[in-house]
């Protein structure tokens, strides 16, 4: 199979503008001729679905949750970056687009990151006209702060709840359509395969929630904007229903799935606390500004922080990088904590926590001032931990956060099956093999305001398709497909529940394919995945019916998805012979510990083809080039 | 810890419903009280009883999805905290907890604990928005808006839209919830040409919906995990009377 990015050659800056150019464009009287069906409700699926139907397409959206304002983008809180130079002080769409190529450890598309920075300056425009209450200055412009991985001041943000401010602007943006009747609305309503008709994506098979009923969908193009997988770890920062199953189900009709294994770790997240946690909690990364990490110098001490003295303390991060200090990029700092509790000297109960410690910051600037800065992030850990941490250090441990792979894309984001588009974090095109802090938000409003709606009209008009209806074999089948998982879930009347499955699931995948990996972990967890699929399927205990609410079927399917995904992640990490990113592979480190790339022979997107059940996914290869950003070495020493 | 729960059973939005005592045994501090829900769940599949049915999703607080009534009172006796943020250790050995779903005639239960708040997202739809098409836009620095605007604008966007202030309100009335809405975008100079015509359409459609009228009681700004103003009513209130004088 041949991948083709289509991506434009030529002057970077003009690229975008010339691509769609040459598009094809679709009549304004002929829009409403044709259905475009829009999977996800998130900062990209309800941009888009907002969008197709202001242009005037006729659009359905289907989310799981209750209301599309649930998706979980509403949980970003730091901020979304824009190369508007409100400052200053240096800033330009290049220097976006700079940093973006770097911070993924140059495994992103030049071409879609330039696109991808020159598109956050119409973002946030549009956000503030839709009334999106950003930060203000007292002269009424826009205020802005920085992050991690730039040195320029270009998030913009909205207290900590950056992410939910603008989900509610595109969410309002959809229901404004919704009233007007050009979308209609699916709420707790889960897609379930994927329809397929002369290689064409054509529809999909839902199940409604509520009554169990499964239904058929045709539309003349699919668009998933479903998020990212990062639960197939069990605990992670996203929400209880965030899943793969939209986008797995369509890699098993023939959608490749690129870069499986690039899954972004956040180094500042409250530990686990017991066997019945559920999720776990980030902390946003700002604290590491003021807060300083560290674990006592030996194994197994048990004193209370301020019982040790400063001299028997290990600020193991300001000793092994003076320059860049606590302030390390995530990666960085992530692998660093792990490292001092493997070594036995983490801390808290389960000494799989690092100490984060305000006490200075305190003495030198004063309780008000930390209070000022970081209190609402202070009251929320003490909320949580039911500790103080004006009065003790903070314990954090990384955690999964965010997955950089996803559907392969090209540059129109429409996947090897004509008519599939995916969009936002489901698919794998910007950020390389890490992403960069505020790039999210950015993301997937970009993908869904402001590049599919433009490219996804060059496909229709393209394009003549039959009509198609139930009676379609194809159709048939996959309707015949989703009954099947249903009742063979339901079937198997065994004695675990899917949580248990899920769980120990996670953690075959967080002990080899997390933070750190290596040949002989990834081989190992290559033989216990599919030993413990097999025996979910044998004896998974869920009970109830289909035809009715529930909740524990819902959780089987995705976690029986999650099982054949995380073989593929491993696979994957197993087949990239280098470090890079989020990727870590033990054997492949500089003599320093850092991430060793190996450019000559993994500069590329790796892009797999399903197979069938239990059959070696086969290989494709994008190759990656690099006319502008040369790849260099990153060190923060 | 030893916790007694008696939750409120409902197969389906026909079914009539009853409340069914479950005791939970070893639950920990450090819980919150989703997992202890979870915990209880676990047990009732392993002895092959039918879990009980919750909606929740981000567990942060924030997605607005989580809540019940925990005796009584709407994401339970923690101010400014939805029920996944709420934490066992706020509890003691030996209580009795009563949980119930949303009760208000415009949120019908779907199952157990799980309500439909469907009529939230038509309260926006009639008019919760700025209509401004994707592309129009002018650059984010032409409209200047005061700080003190933006902030209090932002006080009142920080709804995350649960449900909490409907099911504590004697009236089941949706005030501080569509309040909210026209607080936020009122006090922005991007919701001024369509201000008017959005408190007549919001109201118009709250009442639409089933939900009651507010008489100023004020136990949703009491429960309401984000702390949104009784306020809001207040300038939803004038917004709604202005307009409706003024239009013809």
């Amino acid at each position: 199979m041949e991948l083709n990015s289509k991506c434009p050659t030529g002057a970077i800056e003009t690229r975008w503008d010339r691509h769609r150019f040459n598009l094809k464009l679709v009549n304004p009287a002929n829009k409403r001729k044709y259905t475009v069906l829009v999977v996800g409700s998130g900062l990209a699926g309800g941009s888009a679905a907002a969008t197709l139907a202001e242009l005037g397409y006729n659009v359905h959206c289907f989310c799981f949750q209750d209301s599309p304002r649930r998706a979980h983008s509403i949980a970003a809180q730091g901020g979304i970056n824009a190369a508007k130079n409100y400052h200053n002080d240096g800033d330009s769409v290049y220097r976006l687009f700079y940093d973006t190529v770097k911070g993924g450890d140059f495994r992103a598309r030049e071409s879609n990151v330039y696109r991808l920075a020159n598109i956050s300056l119409n973002i946030i425009d549009q956000c503030v006209a839709q009334g999106v209450p950003f930060a203000r200055e007292y002269s009424g412009y826009l205020d802005n702060r920085s992050f991690g991985g730039a040195q320029v001041s270009r998030t913009f943000y909205a207290r900590g709840q950056t992410g939910q401010q603008l989900l509610l602007g595109a969410y309002q943006a959809l229901e404004h359509q919704v009233g007007k009747g050009t979308v209609q609305m699916h709420a707790r309503t889960e897609m379930l395969d994927l329809i397929v008709v002369d290689g064409r994506a054509r529809g999909i098979v839902s199940r409604n929630l509520i009554t169990g009923k499964v239904e058929t969908w045709f539309g003349d193009a699919v668009v998933l904007g479903t998020g990212g997988y990062g639960n197939v770890f069990f605990l992670s920062t996203n929400a209880k229903g965030c899943n793969t199953t939209a986008i797995w189900r369509a890699h098993r009709r023939g959608a490749l799935f690129a870069n499986p294994c690039f899954t972004q770790i956040h180094p500042t997240c409250i530990p686990v606390s017991g066997d019945y946690q559920s999720k776990l909690t980030l902390m946003s990364e700002s604290l590491r500004n003021d807060g300083r990490v560290w674990v006592p110098l030996k194994g197994g001490d048990k004193r209370t922080p301020s019982q040790i003295p400063e001299n028997e303390r290990d600020y193991f991060l300001e000793r092994k990088y003076p320059s860049f200090g606590n302030l390390v990029p995530r990666d960085v700092a992530s692998r660093n904590a792990k490292m001092v509790c493997d070594e036995g000297r983490g801390v808290g109960e389960t000494g799989l926590s690092v100490y984060l410690d305000f006490r200075d910051a305190i003495q030198r600037l004063g309780a008000p001032v930390i209070k000022e800065r970081y209190g609402n992030l202070f009251d929320m850990y003490n909320r949580i931990t039911g500790e103080d941490p004006y009065n003790e250090p903070m314990r954090i441990y990384p955690a999964i956060h965010y997955t950089m792979g996803g559907l392969w894309v090209d540059y129109n984001l429409m996947s090897n099956l004509p008519g599939l588009y995916v969009i936002g974090e489901a698919n794998f095109s910007d950020h390389g093999a890490n992403r960069l802090g505020a790039s999210a938000l950015m993301q997937g409003l970009a993908d869904g305001y402001f590049v599919l709606p433009n490219t996804i009209g060059d496909y229709l008009a393209s394009n003549k398709l039959d009509k198609l209806d139930d009676s379609h074999t194809a159709v048939k089948q996959a309707v015949a497909n989703v009954q099947d998982i249903t009742k063979r879930l339901l079937n198997a009347n065994g004695k675990r529940t899917v949580d248990s499955f899920h769980r120990e699931l996670g953690k075959i995948m967080w002990d080899y394919c997390g933070m750190a990996r290596n040949e002989q972990g990834l081989k190992k967890a290559l033989n216990e995945i599919p030993a413990l699929r097999e025996e979910f399927w044998k004896s998974v205990k869920v009970l109830g019916s289909g035809e009715e609410l529930n909740q524990s079927l819902e959780k089987a399917g995705r976690v029986a998805d999650f099982f054949e995904l995380a073989e593929l992640m491993c696979r994957d990490a197993l087949d990239r012979n280098e470090s890079c990113g989020g990727h870590f592979r033990e054997e492949y480190q500089t003599p320093e510990g850092e991430a060793a790339r190996d450019d000559e022979h993994y500069s590329y997107a790796a892009a797999w083809e399903y197979q069938g059940p239990g059959k070696s996914p086969v290989l494709h290869k994008e190759p990656l080039s690099f006319d502008y950003v040369h790849p260099a070495q990153r060190s923060y020493k | 810890m030893r916790i007694v729960l008696h939750v409120w059973r409902q197969r389906s939005a026909s079914d009539a419903g009853k409340m069914v005592r479950y005791e939970v045994p070893n639950v920990n501090h450090e819980m919150s009280f989703l997992e202890m829900l979870d915990v209880l769940n676990e047990d009732l599949i392993t002895k092959g009883e039918d879990p009980v049915a919750f909606d929740h999703d981000c567990r942060e607080g924030i997605c607005g999805m989580c809540g019940c009534m925990v005796n009584g009172v709407a994401h339970g006796p923690l101010p400014g905290t939805t029920l996944c943020q709420l934490h066992m250790r706020h509890f003691k050995n030996g209580d009795e907890l009563y949980l119930e779903p949303w009760r208000a005639k415009a949120f019908p239960v779907i199952k157990d604990l799980v309500v439909d708040r469907g009529a939230f997202d038509r309260i926006i739809a009639s008019g919760g928005y700025v209509s401004v098409s994707t592309g129009s836009a002018p650059d984010g620095n032409a409209i200047l808006v005061p700080k003190e605007s933006s902030d209090r604008a932002m006080d009142a966007a920080a709804c995350i839209g649960c449900g909490a202030c409907v099911a504590q309100c004697p009236n089941a009335a949706a005030a501080l919830f569509t309040g909210a809405k026209i607080a936020h975008l009122g006090l922005l100079p991007q919701g001024q040409p369509e201000r008017e015509q959005r408190a007549i359409a919001m109201v118009a459609q709250a009442k639409q919906e089933l939900f009651g009228s507010c008489t100023n009681i004020g136990e949703c700004e009491a429960v309401c995990p984000k702390e949104i103003k009784l306020e809001v009513i207040a300038r939803m209130n004038k917004d709604f009377i202005r307009a409706s004088l003024r239009t013809r």
